[in-house]
């Protein structure tokens, strides 16, 4: 790390992308040494269906996080949505309209809470986040003894169809991450979102409302929440309280780190995130075809996402630098 | 009418808050269960929350520092995995087993703090990746189930005492350790380490420019941490038994009852008494729970309703005007 | 148009009760620049604050325009169409500077951010500057000071404003940047924009200003045109005398004795050729305008930045002082600049942060010095209503104590003092020269900074004055304002 390349510096997101290359490269190579093909259809159809749950969680929460915010609760917003849509939808395919909107609704509402809380209320949102999973966690578990409602096969399609090797939800995934970057990039209250993460004092002073800024960060966080629920729900047939479980939150977050945005806020961006979360999927798919034990794969997240934050974490230092008044070896 | 007054103030003093908040949850307790103050089933309450009192101090020394340890669970866990399949029933090798554990709760920590103050890395990722390293390695190191039993002598700390004591029954082990610890964690808070830690929290910057080891610190208060979790592991796990999810989300429960006892995430406010009086308030309203007949499915709904309560009542306290001037002109 | 652009009648301010500005008199017409000059403390600030909405006058009048306008918050005041452009500057290092320019006033089309439109418009914006350089699709934060200073000016022009307050603006210059600022200045002064150029650089302000306005101890002295007055009468116009300028004198039995503190050749990339002794018993003044270099010899001496040439050596033994702890083990203490963000931990008792440097450094920590720790505090006049309270609820003067006191805690033999009196009210300041004065009678070496020049005349019985980095000359402590003024602005001798 003494060394300095010579030259622009890469981006953190072109980075990131390049070492998702790194990834597929040196998986591709060990799957091929232990005999396999990495590129295989059902490996790449594995790999993709593994970006798409994370994928929705993750983008919601690149929003947060560039406020300098944090959603803790995004895991119980996930299994709440779930039983939400099977519950509404009741078997009936002209139901899903409805479910849906509920969808939206019951998981924008809960991103709403958490935003007005943290941001009006002053509560650290690491505590008002966890506080509302815990909430929602009393309430599936005490609602819900097992699995609810019933999801008619047409929506069911969202879980399982596939263009080519394309699984519509990771489809449907990327578009939202691709509407996520445009609303970053074109809308005010996106764009601010940068400010409210990177400088909440300066955004004031530029007449940036910050508290809803923050607010709105979390209601769509809730929202992707609430499309990770829909998923969720396409998946398994019915609606899962147990889904909360998996503990969601913690790879979603890991996948935001993993693409560059910084965890306080201010600096990354959702096309990173998207590459954090198929670095992710390519490991989890690499791991599994080479039948390596499936826990070596959480020791392995936990060793990459602080190794990412370290090489980041360096890159920030190098840049505050004081520009000198006397060069070095000068003679006086 | 002054002293009424300096009493107001002290009351909502977030410290003092949590110790009227242990009052009044065990008037609640007493309300509805008078008996619960007769010796033994005071004494098997004590026992119980011995655990989260001491991992509460362990937790303090790590966020009155300006940092978070969420490894702490995972670390429980696997300690009380580890004490089964070394000790594998065999009484003879106890003591070298606790060593054991109490080097690998030191390592634990030593690893997150060195991470995280030599890397930079927050300590939120640090400790997070750690999580899953411990959840993965544990699971992987077993093949899944825990295997292997604990010996009688390992068993005797978190469910033994001594016995036949007049009016108390049983003064459990587990409550003397607590006492013990306790007492030791107030005292360390006094010396120049605990000193150094507080002002580290507060203003890094001062403490590292009046000559403090400001990194050491916080890697010392993180191997404190990770030796919490050892003695609630060996408690943990002589009290319920052998199992991998004993700590399964402890270290939120942990930090709930630190923030609860008034001490601020971010670090330099709180005493490790109200953090430790904190972990009681929980243990308490378990307990009160139980009697009310709470379904257990709902008790982290209101868990969760009473922390955010409590952190928001404690910002609004903190954001009143202080009741001295505190400005000073600052022309050029 | 008729009538001034600006007219500020009467402005006072006090903060704590203790009177920054009274009766302070400001008019700019469009297209001026306009120098507001004075000593550290004079109220030049303030005064910008003022007008720039941060703090409000207790009493005066402000017109815009021939319209009466009261600021209460800094977008009030850039509404009105009066930007300011802060030593701290206000952007944000992650975005570009057409971003920044924009910031909270992205130009839309249909509902969206239009991007091309604010690019283009940050162009012209720029171009209109004179500056051909400057990207608007650059990232703010890999940009140099003089960059982001342009970026800063640039987002000032787009919100409209017809009157730019510059604070210090050359205080990080390189010198070929400062000829960029000139050129920029030029071209506002053509497209009518006046600037409010708070500086006290004597060159700048005859080369680029108008009419100059001086203040001394929060009271105007005069506003003349910058053609009608000669450098050396503006000098005499902003030191003078004082009224409450009193210093106690040398006690009696303070003897000079051996050199404690010798910096031969010290450098870094900061500061250069620097060579001082300071003697036990002995008072040693560093003068020099802001951003001169006077702060960052402290923070070599003291191992923060430590010096990357020559060599230091206390009481005769050479020493190699590379973070703030082999300083403190060396006997060094420094209260430092800022006692906010360096000094003090604010939510910790006065006890806690009286014992601090002790708490941190085994070496330094005794029983016998802890048990001192109330008596130093009490000493010093101290005003708490106990040792368990929080420093923050204290006023500056008594915080200063605390910080004071910690250092004395740990006996050292060597005491740098940076702006120890910044921001405190006058018996604050009364004792704490007394303390100085006593600090030098037990035989310590004391080396004090301050910008405000009476102080370092009024008690060092040596001043090295410094300009961009060096020492420009050593002066014997009777020296008057006007000498160390001189070598201050690079002027040279009289």
């Amino acid at each position: 790390m003494t060394q300095r390349l010579a030259g622009p510096r890469l981006g953190t997101t072109a980075l990131i992308y390049l070492a998702l290359a790194g990834v597929l490269v040196v998986g591709g190579a060990a799957v091929a040494m232990d005999g396999g093909n990495l590129f295989a259809t059902a490996n790449l159809v594995d790999m993709l269906t593994r970006t798409s749950l994370t994928g929705f969680l993750a983008i919601g929460m690149t929003l947060v996080i560039l406020c300098r915010s944090l959603d803790l609760s995004v895991g119980y917003t996930a299994a709440l949505s779930s039983l939400v849509a099977a519950t509404t939808m009741d078997g009936q395919a002209g139901n899903v309209p409805l479910a849906v909107a509920a969808v939206l609704l019951v998981s924008g509402f809960v991103g709403a809470f958490n935003g007005a809380v943290t941001a009006y209320l002053g509560v650290n949102p690491f505590i008002t986040t966890l506080g509302t999973g815990l909430i929602i966690k009393g309430y599936l578990d005490t609602q819900y003894k097992g699995p609810a409602g019933d999801v008619p096969a047409v929506f069911q399609q969202f879980g399982y169809t596939r263009i080519g090797p394309v699984p519509v939800s990771a489809l449907v995934m990327l578009l939202v991450a691709a509407a996520a970057i445009w609303f970053l990039r074109s809308t005010r209250i996106g764009h601010h979102m940068y400010a409210v993460g990177g400088d909440a004092d300066v955004a004031r002073m530029s007449g940036i409302r910050t508290g809803r800024t923050l607010l709105v960060a979390h209601i769509l966080c809730g929202m992707t929440a609430g499309a990770a629920g829909l998923l969720l729900a396409a998946r398994f047939g019915t609606g899962s309280a147990e889904a909360y479980t998996n503990l969601y939150e913690l790879d979603a977050i890991a996948a935001v780190v993993l693409g560059g945005t910084l965890l306080l806020g201010g600096k990354g961006g959702v096309a990173g995130t998207v590459a954090g979360v198929a670095i992710l999927a390519v490991l989890d798919t690499v791991f599994n075809v080479l039948q390596i034990d499936p826990f070596a794969k959480d020791v392995l997240r936990g060793v990459v996402i602080i190794a990412a934050v370290a090489i980041y974490a360096r890159r920030q230092l190098d840049r505050h630098a004081r520009r000198p008044r006397f060069a070095e070896g000068r003679a006086s | 009418m002054t002293r009424a007054r300096e009493l107001l103030a002290r009351a909502t003093n977030p410290t003092a808050t949590v110790f009227i908040l242990l009052v009044l949850v065990f008037a609640a307790v007493f309300a509805m269960n008078p008996g619960f103050f007769a010796g033994p089933s005071l004494m098997a309450f004590l026992k119980q929350a011995a655990p989260l009192v001491i991992l509460a101090a362990g937790q303090y020394f790590v966020i009155v520092s300006g940092n978070f340890d969420l490894s702490v669970g995972a670390l429980v866990g696997a300690q009380v995995v580890i004490a089964a399949r070394l000790i594998d029933g065999e009484e003879s090798r106890t003591v070298p087993v606790l060593i054991v554990m109490a080097l690998f709760g030191i390592a634990v920590g030593l690893v997150n703090g060195l991470i995280t103050t030599a890397l930079k890395v927050q300590s939120f990722i640090t400790t997070l990746g750690m999580l899953l390293v411990l959840y993965g390695a544990i699971r992987l190191w077993t093949g899944g189930a825990p295997t292997g039993s604990l010996s009688e002598a390992f068993r005797v700390p978190g469910r033994m005492g001594i016995e036949d004591v007049p009016v108390l029954g049983q003064i459990p082990w587990a409550l003397l350790i607590m006492v013990a610890l306790g007492a030791g964690a107030v005292l360390l808070m006094r010396t120049r380490f605990g000193r150094i830690l507080l002002a580290a929290g507060d203003n890094e910057r001062a403490a590292a420019l009046s000559g403090a080891r400001v990194d050491t610190a916080r890697t010392l208060a993180f191997v404190l941490s990770g030796l919490s979790a050892t003695v609630a592991g060996v408690l943990i796990g002589g009290f319920a038994g052998v199992s991998a999810q004993v700590g399964d989300g402890l270290e939120f429960t942990v930090i709930t009852a630190v923030v609860l006892g008034g001490v601020v995430l971010g670090g330099g406010r709180g005493s490790v008494l109200a953090a430790m009086a904190g972990a009681l308030v929980i243990e308490g309203l378990f307990t009160l729970f139980n009697q009310m007949a709470l379904p257990a499915t709902l008790r982290p709904a209101v868990q969760g309703a009473i922390i955010i309560a409590a952190v928001a009542y404690a910002a609004r306290a903190r954001a009143r005007p202080v009741p001295t001037a505190t400005a000073t002109p600052t022309p050029s | 148009m008729t009538g001034p652009l600006l007219a500020m009648r009467g402005i006072d301010k006090a903060f704590l009760g203790v009177p920054v500005l009274s009766a302070v008199d400001l008019t700019m017409e469009p297209g001026e620049v306009h120098a507001l000059v004075g000593e550290n403390g004079a109220g030049k600030s303030t005064l910008m604050k003022i007008l720039a909405g941060v703090h409000t006058a207790d009493a005066g009048t402000i017109e815009l325009d021939g319209r009466a306008v009261s600021f209460t918050h800094p977008l009030q005041a850039q509404q009105a169409g009066v930007a300011s452009v802060f030593q701290e500057f206000n952007l944000l290092p992650e975005l570009t500077v057409a971003e920044n320019v924009h910031l909270g006033r992205e130009p839309k089309r249909r509902m969206l951010i239009d991007r091309r439109a604010m690019t283009e418009s940050t162009a012209a914006v720029l171009a209109d500057l004179g500056v051909e350089d400057l990207s608007p699709a650059a990232k703010v934060g890999t940009l140099s000071v003089a960059h982001q200073q342009i970026t800063e000016i640039a987002k000032a022009l787009s919100q409209g404003a017809d009157l730019i307050c510059m604070d210090e603006p050359t205080a990080a210059l390189a010198d070929a940047e400062v000829e960029l600022l000139y050129r920029l200045i030029g071209r506002l002064r053509e497209r009518g924009t006046a600037v409010l150029y708070v500086s006290h650089r004597l060159k700048e302000i005859f080369d680029l200003c108008d009419r100059i306005t001086v203040l001394k101890d929060g009271r105007l002295v005069d506003t003349t045109a910058a053609a009608d007055i000669t450098p050396d009468d503006l000098v005499a116009k902003m030191v003078g005398r004082r009224i409450e300028a009193q210093f106690p004198d040398r006690l009696p039995g303070t003897e000079t004795g051996e050199v404690r503190l010798r910096i031969t050749g010290g450098g870094n990339d900061r500061v250069d050729a620097i060579d001082l002794e300071v003697r036990a018993g002995e008072i040693v003044g560093l003068a020099g305008l802001q951003g001169s270099g006077r702060t960052e010899i402290a923070e070599a001496v003291f191992g923060i930045a430590p010096f990357t040439r020559g060599s230091i050596e206390v009481d005769g033994a050479p020493i190699r002082i590379t973070k703030p702890r082999k300083a403190i083990n060396a006997g060094i203490a420094l209260v430092t600049e800022d006692r906010k963000a360096q000094g003090l931990a604010l939510r910790q008792s006065v006890r806690a942060n009286a014992r601090m440097v002790l708490d941190a450094n085994a070496r330094v920590h005794s029983r016998a010095r802890l048990a001192r720790v109330s008596g130093l505090l009490s000493s010093l006049d101290l005003v708490a209503r106990g040792e368990d309270q929080e420093v923050r609820f204290l006023s500056g003067g008594n915080q200063q104590k605390v910080v004071v006191a910690k250092w004395l805690a740990a006996e050292p033999g060597i005491i740098v003092l940076d702006e120890p009196t910044r921001g405190i009210d006058v018996g604050a300041k009364h004792k704490l020269y007394s303390v100085i004065r006593e600090l030098a009678a037990e035989g310590l070496a004391v080396l004090l900074i301050a910008s405000e020049l009476i102080e370092v005349i009024g008690l060092a019985d040596r001043i090295a004055v410094l300009h961009d980095g060096r020492i420009a000359a050593e002066l014997p402590g009777g020296a008057t304002e006007q000498q160390v003024m001189a070598y201050a602005t690079g002027r040279g001798p009289e």
